[in-house]
């Protein structure tokens, strides 16, 4: 038999774990998406073993609908940073306080 | 030959393990954002090669291809067309307690994710209630392709909608206003 599942299980939390916390701490846009996708590669991660365990090649093709929405997601976030970095010559999320009350 | 194959995997494991995770680390520490994109990279073919070892081969390639190919080029495109390679101060804490409380959150989410793991059944329902068991290799694109071509057939026409709402918001915000240059013509 192979690998148990449960290994790649906590692989997966600790990638999503680090990933929030560089999501909660670093402060650079582009680096903010980084983690993002290393959380969403985390789940995907995830997705992949409970489809190994049942079976189910559903948890494979929720995996690459999840592959096309990061895509779409990744486009249009780097499209913002890119036209926030027009006005502000900075991609630190801790400039943008326009909406400090 | 299952000892061989079993030490094998449990090797495939690990050195998927370390290129993950070291990657990760690299990604949120290092300073400047081209190495952070490389150390993603890093960390998405140690996925890809975790996918290879469950026989999910046709993500696995999907994985290099869009991830580290399409998306990762994307993030060093905007990297170098932003100007922005340049190392930033990464001990500057502007909230007073913000990593320690961060650190304190994940830790509980992880906790409690690995006690999910550990304390229950999570092995819900039968094994491949979807009628065929998971194969490798050509068999595993022949079953995905089958199973998003008839289950998730409407799934995946939406993702056509929206990669092309996606393309044109991107070109619509990443767009230089005319009037703001004051081009000629």
């Amino acid at each position: 038999m192979n690998v148990p599942a449960a290994w790649y299980l906590v692989l997966a939390a600790l990638l999503f774990a680090v990933g929030a916390y560089g999501l909660l701490t670093r402060r650079s846009a582009l680096i903010m998406f980084m983690c993002l996708e290393l959380m969403l590669n985390a789940v995907n991660l995830t997705f992949v073993t409970f489809s190994r365990t049942l079976s189910d090649i559903a948890g494979q093709a929720s995996v690459f609908f999840v592959m096309v929405v990061a895509a779409a997601e990744v486009t249009v976030g780097l499209g913002i940073v890119v036209s926030v970095f027009r006005r502000r010559s900075s991609t630190s999320v801790d400039d943008l306080t326009e909406l400090k009350g | 030959m299952a000892v061989t194959y079993a030490l094998a995997s449990e090797a495939v494991f690990a050195s998927a393990a370390v290129l993950i995770l070291a990657g990760a680390v690299a990604v949120i520490t290092v300073k400047n954002p081209v190495h952070a994109a490389i150390s993603l990279i890093t960390t998405l073919f140690g996925v890809a090669v975790a996918f290879v070892a469950q026989s999910a081969d046709f993500l696995a390639a999907v994985q290099i291809i869009v991830y580290a190919g399409a998306i990762v080029v994307l993030f060093l495109f905007v990297i170098m067309f932003l100007g922005v390679d340049r190392t930033r101060v990464v001990s500057l804490e502007p909230l007073i307690g913000q990593r320690a409380l961060a650190a304190v959150g994940v830790a509980i989410t992880v906790a409690g994710l690995v006690a999910l793991m550990w304390r229950s059944h999570w092995v819900t329902g039968a094994p491949s209630v979807s009628g065929h068991p998971l194969a490798s290799g050509a068999g595993n694109v022949h079953q995905l392709g089958t199973a998003v071509f008839t289950t998730y057939l409407f799934a995946f026409e939406a993702t056509a909608a929206l990669l092309v709402i996606a393309v044109v918001g991107a070109v619509l915000l990443a767009r230089r206003e005319p009037s703001e240059e004051g081009s000629p013509s």
